[in-house]
């Protein structure tokens, strides 16, 4: 028989959990909800649209009571819960219904708060929590007039607002001299303040209400100064408690709040709670982010997996009046052992402040334009040092410039016909759909369901623009360390040093000690994985497992749209001599290549070839003695170079020996992705070394050493690591690099984001400032070179791993 | 109804790999499981015709190489939220010989 599992409370974070259970064990419970309210579920925070007139009720609905049905969900509802019997493991309901449970989940949320203030009880006063709020406050505003909002924090601004939307003279009633003080500081509220005053809003400020008076219903609110004004409605949205009530009264341990562990278990082991009403290390939530976080942890310990640890939330807010931008999150007023770097500019309406102690940031408040806020969040979450980008770092990062995208589109204002994700064709109107009509949450969702910001990600901030704009509220609700992928709730950090520390030399050893939720992983992690391995274990060929390559560097070629491959031989420093041109030329006739074209990186590709003539086509071009240019791998790609001092009067250094000497270093090395260098035989840089991973302008003194350069998506200008002054030097720096790059990066990091997350001071410190460290560094990437430099051309080409490229039956008769 | 034909055996094809037998009407891909399970399906992923011989194998999965969609080898339906569907092929195995059938399971519009 199914166990029994009974939910109290219909809400968002108790739902959440659910659905996070029936994702991973959908048959183990049986499952029972009670809910006070007579609806199904549906999402709170867009209780403020509607009220101003933007969303109707079914537009916010998460889970109608199909839902319920459809999933074997008993749902209880109108019914509150009065008492839980713990011994007998029952529960009872206001009209006497009662259940069983093997498992209980308690998800009562959080109550408003009402202040006890004479007249509190009048008809006419009324709390802004659920829709029976939202509808008297609709049905007040047909016919009354005056409304007051006593509360000058977010939902009470929310509430103020969408009560003007509907007609009413709205005034707001702060005890405060400033609005939402706990989110924002004075210069961003007396921004909030204005524009809400240029839409009509009007402020009492620092006014202390005595009482609520009238005959039988709201008439007057009156203050102690002894100065009142008319009221036909009270909404009291001062803030909101967490709804412990039932559990205190059966003796759980409660606090400020229910008080759970790290797996959401209450102090009776059968019995958990996420959402509002949880108190968890000390902190209570009224947010969403955090109540997402608690429910995939619960679900993953209620489906007795036994695994994921919450660990609480950083958590940032946005204001849903449309219109108004801002955001605010962590400490944004600063103490004294802070700094403040702000930004304002009055006329435009911008304001960005961001709190900084010792280079990482502990705060932003923003307003006016708030598109990078969840760059600051993501800074403020991680611990990134600014240091490098400090005095730029207020101007954002300005995602919105990246390739594809324009520059000055704000999303709101975009049609629906408007391309977001350039890379798969994905429309705004492709994306709202999908969220509400799919009930999608999180970036991850989106990128599932439409594959917008999927591929090169640069539209990242867009989507997530739209996500907050559809479904309200802030919903990077991604942990603080990003597991690998789905199969492990390690990140990239904790599996290289598992495989370093634990001596792990195959991928499913590392699964087993890591302990994977799959038996074999997934094309992310193994790819990974075998990349770890093969760069931790360079000696040790058994490492290196061909399956769990992607396929272009299973083949050693890359496949195309049609399912053709391309063959690039490389041409060192992109330099090359009649007897190769006419090898390639023989080829391309024999062969009948219908495209033959000259690449980004100085070399020549020949596309539209089948797989099977790939050994037969690699013999022809290693008898020209020529080799593959890995122009499919995560490995060196291309030494890019300009004739330097032999031809060019302008030329410093002989530029073109120096490319072909880094190729001759560097060729055959795997790395996390792909690497690209140049060199430039003078400050004109026709070579563009400084878009590069590793970028070399030959100076007159000698050579300037670039790094973390990036001419794709993003582009990114090198950063200027140090100037060097002999070939020899070149050489040993640009080997410290790599391998420091190829020891540190996650897999699938190009040096550009790499550098930004660890900082260029850090790439000093280990190859500038320590001559050791650099020596070691360049040793480990000779020693792991003596076993990659190893044309895998030739060896096929002979015959190795003939399986790959040929037939295993033809059936063509 | 089928005429089964022998196409190899287990040893032919890596583990969690596939190798091509190249038919009149299409491609078909014969994956070979971790557990050696063997499958057999058409060698065309139904999101862009991707070939999914050159894809990487997973449970019973293979991901398609071209735009990583991910497609069930047993049923030949493709993972949610994606949708669609290749054709399956009959296999069974007799000792260690693979035999495959020409004559596609039924089930998959997309015959």
């Amino acid at each position: 028989m199914k166990e029994k599992l009974v939910v109290i409370g219909n809400g968002m974070a108790g739902m959440r959990t659910v659905e996070e259970l029936l994702k991973i064990a959908p048959d183990l419970y049986e499952i029972t909800v009670f809910g006070e309210e007579p609806y199904g579920n549906y999402n709170r925070i867009m209780l403020s649209p509607v009220l101003a007139g933007e969303k109707t009720i079914d537009e916010i609905m998460l889970n109608d009571l199909q839902w319920y049905d459809d999933n074997n969900i008993k749902l209880e509802k109108g019914k509150k819960i009065v008492d839980i019997d713990r011994k007998a493991r029952t529960v009872t309901a206001d009209d006497g219904t009662t259940a069983e449970y093997d498992r209980l989940l308690i998800a009562t949320g959080s109550k408003p708060f009402i202040i006890p203030l004479p007249g509190h009880d009048l008809p006419g006063v009324i709390a802004f929590r659920d829709i029976a709020d939202v509808d008297k406050m609709l049905d007040a505003a047909q016919n009354k007039k005056n409304a007051i909002v006593i509360g000058g924090g977010l939902l009470g601004l929310e509430a103020a607002n969408g009560l003007m939307q509907q007609g009413m003279n709205v005034k707001v009633v702060h005890i405060m001299d400033t609005l939402m003080e706990r989110q924002l500081d004075e210069p961003a509220a007396k921004m909030l303040r204005k524009s809400l005053e240029e839409r009509g809003m009007q402020f009492l400020m620092g006014a202390q209400t005595e009482s609520i008076q009238g005959d039988g219903k709201v008439e007057k609110v009156c203050f102690k100064d002894g100065s009142s004004v008319d009221a036909d409605i009270v909404v009291m949205a001062v803030g909101i408690r967490p709804n412990i009530e039932l559990a205190e009264k059966v003796g759980i341990h409660c606090e400020r709040g229910i008080v759970v562990n790290d797996t959401m278990q209450t102090f009776d082991p059968r019995v958990y709670s996420v959402g509002e009403c949880v108190q968890h290390r000390n902190e209570t939530y009224g947010l969403v982010a955090p109540l997402f976080e608690m429910g995939k942890v619960c679900a993953n310990h209620l489906a007795q997996y036994g695994i994921g640890r919450y660990e609480g939330s950083v958590t940032s807010t946005k204001l849903k009046v449309t219109g108004i931008d801002l955001f605010s999150a962590g400490n944004f007023t600063g103490d004294e052992n802070t700094e403040s770097l702000v930004f304002q500019d009055a006329a435009q309406g911008v304001y960005r402040k961001l709190i900084v102690q010792d280079n990482k940031i502990k705060g932003t408040v923003m307003y006016g334009d708030t598109i990078d806020g969840t760059w600051y969040f993501d800074l403020m979450r991680d611990g990134t040092d600014i240091t490098d980008f400090r005095s730029t770092i207020l101007f954002g990062q300005a995602h919105l410039g990246d390739s594809g995208h324009g520059d000055d589109n704000r999303v709101v204002a975009m049609s629906d016909s408007a391309e977001i994700c350039g890379c798969n064709g994905v429309c705004k109107g492709d994306i709202v759909n999908a969220i509400t009509e799919k009930k999608l949450f999180t970036l991850d969702d989106v990128r599932a369901h439409t594959k917008a910001s999927s591929s090169c990600g640069s539209c990242t901030a867009l989507v997530e623009a739209l996500i907050a704009h559809t479904v309200g509220g802030d919903y990077s609700v991604a942990p603080h360390l990003k597991p690998m992928c789905q199969c492990t709730e390690h990140t990239h950090d904790e599996i290289r040093k598992a495989i370093r520390d634990n001596e792990l030399k195959s991928i499913p050893a590392a699964q087993k000690f890591l302990e994977w939720k799959t038996p074999d992983g997934c094309p992310k992690c193994r790819t990974a994985m075998n990349y770890y391995m093969v760069c931790q274990w360079p000696d040790l060929h058994s490492a290196d497992d061909s399956q769990s390559r992607f396929i272009n560097e299973r083949a050693h070629a890359n496949i195309q749209k049609d399912g053709t491959y391309s063959v690039i031989p490389r041409m060192w420093g992109g330099g090359t001599t009649p007897t190769e041109l006419r090898a390639i030329a023989d080829v391309a006739d024999k062969f009948k290549v219908k495209t033959v074209h000259v690449t980004g990186g100085q070399r020549i590709g020949l596309y539209g070839l089948k797989k099977d003539e790939l050994p037969v086509i690699w013999k022809d071009l290693n008898d020209a003695g020529m080799v593959s240019g890995h122009a499919y791998g995560k490995a060196l790609r291309t030494v890019k170079t300009c004739v330097g001092k032999e031809w060019c009067r302008f030329g410093t250094q002989d530029s073109t020996h120096m490319g072909i000497e880094l190729e001759k270093l560097s060729w055959g090395s795997w790395m996390p992705h792909k690497f690209k260098m140049a060199a430039s035989g003078c400050p004109r840089n026709c070579a563009e070394a400084t878009i590069k991973d590793f970028g070399v302008v030959c100076v007159d003194s000698g050579y300037e050493l670039h790094v973390g350069g990036n001419g794709g998506i993003k582009v990114r200008a090198t950063d200027f690591l140090c100037a060097v002054t002999t070939e020899e030097e070149v050489l040993e720096y640009s080997a410290a690099y790599m391998q420091l790059y190829r020891e540190e990066a996650h897999y699938l990091e190009r040096t550009a984001p790499w550098i930004e997350r660890v900082g260029l001071t850090h790439i000093k410190d280990n190859i500038v400032d320590n001559a050791e460290n650099r020596k070691a560094l360049a040793e480990r990437f000779i020693y792991s070179q003596k076993f990659m430099q190893d044309d895998p051309w030739e060896a096929r080409a002979k015959g190795a791993e003939q399986h790959e490229f040929t037939a295993i039956k033809q059936l063509n008769a | 109804m089928s005429d089964w034909i022998e196409i190899g055996t287990l040893n032919d094809i890596p583990k969690l790999g596939a190798r091509v037998v190249t038919a009149k009407e299409n491609d078909i891909a014969v994956f070979r499981t971790a557990e050696d399970k063997i499958f057999a399906v058409k060698d065309e992923c139904p999101h862009k015709q991707g070939p999914l011989s050159q894809g990487i194998v997973h449970g019973n999965k293979v991901a398609c190489p071209l735009h990583d969609w991910k497609i069930q080898l047993d049923s030949g339906v493709a993972v949610a939220p994606d949708e669609g569907c290749t054709a399956t092929y009959p296999i069974k195995m007799e000792g260690d010989k693979i035999m495959l059938s020409l004559v596609p399971n039924e089930g998959c519009p997309n015959n």
